[in-house]
């Protein structure tokens, strides 16, 4: 089956309203979140009209049902990406599930592998979103391990030719990013995989930008931990995942404690259910959860492989539509190998944000400022840019619009 | 255009040839305001003669109405008492929060009441108010550093 963008469109509600005084909606900004489709929208409130009951618990209908529901999404989630059904943890976005690593390492004891300590270190990338950069930040502060990062060049490439220095025997964990959530760039794994594997380091992949937008196999990556969010994969808000590979989650102590999670507990001691249910203290977004579960049912449907190429085409006549632009300046690779459909630039003088208000007038909903990386942004030398992200219900006819609304609002601001 | 309301030929003067933006060399407050969901930055001095604004300068980076704003405040409170800016301040302040139902009191606000239409669009608020806050925050630092 070819991809046709007309009937995809139609099965996102949102897409047939108007706004600002009639205009059509151009939505830009699945980068930040995603459009969902009838059918999530339907499991979402469905669960709630005819199953909503706390799942795991409960000696009765409802609950069978509801947790049938819930542990469902969980094997639609492992089968998406070529997991086992154990090593899906259902968070309540990717922000908790890079802290639940973070935070869990940091309770590790001695002896265990995930213990850190003086000495130790940890490696990030300079393209890293806040969500990916502060929990390891942060836990570096609380162990005394250092951290490091890799530069980012002027190109937005990683630099990786110092990365023998960059990773260590030292180094405990390599966080990154798959594809960058403002320069679109999709970074070279294999390589930084072989080399932290080589070293005894585990790798953290933040696959927000990726997991939505291409076929994944956790198998071929060969990462550790993975984590996405709901919502950017047409997916409800509210429902994040982390995936993790069975021994590791079985080392890694628990982050959140409480209902649930536990084996054995007395007034003085606890021990903890194994993996996932180690690390899914109190009731779950249930709902949110089956919602994911149906998100990621509709997008194989309409097929990973087609969507990715949808937009490698889109991104291509993005980029040449915007590069006749007059004063624009792509920020982030102009070349399309290795590089997703996020497309952040600059307009001579215009403010992001002036160009951002323009462009809603119009229609068009974009993304503007630091896009949650302010270390990248002021590397690259660029207080804000203007963020365009494109996902399987965008059209040539949206970015036609966004071309229009720049060069509309060169007049009006020039 | 509805668009017009916010970009009124006056902010757009101010962010073009903006009033006050170089950094005086001694000043009795100095702060650094920083917009952190957008990254819009000012710094602001402020110099006190008793209770009167002997001097505000500043300098920054950001949108159009954040760097207005600042402009069109500098000029407002420059010369005038620490008690006459509150005034300013406060009346600007439920300028904003007025969702387009008021136009502002020119003879107090003067430019400023250019930025009226801003408190149409509740995501740019916060770029209006940097340079108040700013302002704010050095007047009450200058003030007790003198007392």
């Amino acid at each position: 089956m070819s991809f046709n963008a007309g009937a995809v469109i139609a099965d996102f509600p949102i897409l047939s309203r108007t706004v600002r005084d009639g205009k059509r909606l151009v939505y830009l900004d699945s980068g930040a979140t995603s459009q969902k489709p009838t059918e999530v929208i339907d499991a979402e409130s469905n669960f709630y009209r005819m199953h909503n009951a706390a799942v795991h618990r409960g000696a009765h209908q409802l609950a069978e049902e509801a947790t049938d529901a819930y542990e469902g999404a969980r094997s639609i989630v492992a089968q998406f990406f070529g997991a086992s059904v154990n090593e899906i943890i259902f968070t309540k976005s990717a922000t908790e599930s890079l802290n639940l690593v973070a935070y869990a390492m940091g309770n590790a004891p001695a002896g265990n592998r995930f213990h850190l300590k003086s000495g130790d270190e940890i490696v990030i990338t300079e393209m890293e979103h806040h969500a990916n950069l502060i929990p390891w930040q942060q836990l570096a502060a609380r162990t005394g391990a250092t951290l490091k990062w890799f530069d980012v060049t002027p190109e937005g490439r990683l630099d990786l030719s110092n990365i023998d220095s960059v990773i260590t025997s030292k180094t405990k964990v390599v966080a990154l990013t798959h594809q960058s959530n403002v320069l679109g760039t999709i970074n070279p794994l294999a390589e930084i995989v072989k080399r932290a594997h080589t070293a005894g380091a585990v790798v953290v992949l933040d696959a927000c930008q990726s997991v939505p937008h291409m076929p994944i196999s956790v198998k071929e990556l060969e990462v550790d931990f993975l984590t996405f969010s709901g919502h950017k994969a047409v997916g409800p808000t509210g429902v994040g995942i982390l995936w993790g590979r069975e021994d590791l989650l079985n080392e890694l102590p628990p982050f959140l404690t409480g209902g649930s999670m536990i084996e054995n507990v007395t007034m003085t001691s606890a021990t903890w259910a194994k993996a996932p249910k180690k690390f899914e203290a109190g009731v779950p977004n249930m709902a949110q959860a089956v919602g994911l579960g149906a998100a990621l049912t509709y997008l194989q449907r309409i097929g990973m492989d087609q969507i990715f190429s949808h937009e490698k085409e889109l991104t291509k006549y993005g980029m040449s539509a915007l590069l006749e632009i007059p004063d624009l300046s792509i920020v982030g690779p102009t070349d399309l190998e290795m590089r997703g459909g996020t497309l952040s630039f600059t307009v001579g003088d215009i403010h992001p944000h002036d160009l951002g208000q323009f462009l809603d007038s119009q229609g068009v909903a974009v993304r503007t400022g630091h896009h949650c990386a302010w270390p990248l942004t002021r590397k690259l030398g660029v207080p804000a840019t203007t963020r365009a992200s494109f996902y399987l219900y965008n059209t040539n006819a949206d970015i036609d619009a966004l071309v229009d609304g720049i060069r509309s609002a060169q007049k009006y601001f020039g | 255009m509805q668009l017009d309301n916010l970009y009124q030929e006056v902010i757009l003067d101010h962010y073009k040839n903006p009033q006050h933006k170089k950094l005086s060399p001694t000043f009795d407050a100095q702060v650094h305001h920083i917009n952190p969901s957008c990254g819009d930055e000012i710094t602001l001095n402020v110099t006190l003669s008793g209770d009167t604004v002997a001097n505000v300068s500043w300098d920054g980076v950001g949108c159009s109405i954040s760097q207005a704003s600042v402009s069109i405040l500098s000029d407002l409170v420059l010369g005038k008492t620490l008690a006459q800016a509150q005034e300013i301040s406060d009346s600007f302040m439920t300028l904003m929060q007025s969702k387009g139902t008021q136009t502002g009191d020119e003879n107090l606000l003067e430019d400023a009441v250019a930025l009226a239409g801003v408190s149409q669009y509740p995501a740019r608020i916060k770029c209006a108010l940097l340079g108040w806050m700013a302002f704010k925050d050095a007047s009450v630092q200058a003030l007790a550093k003198n007392q």
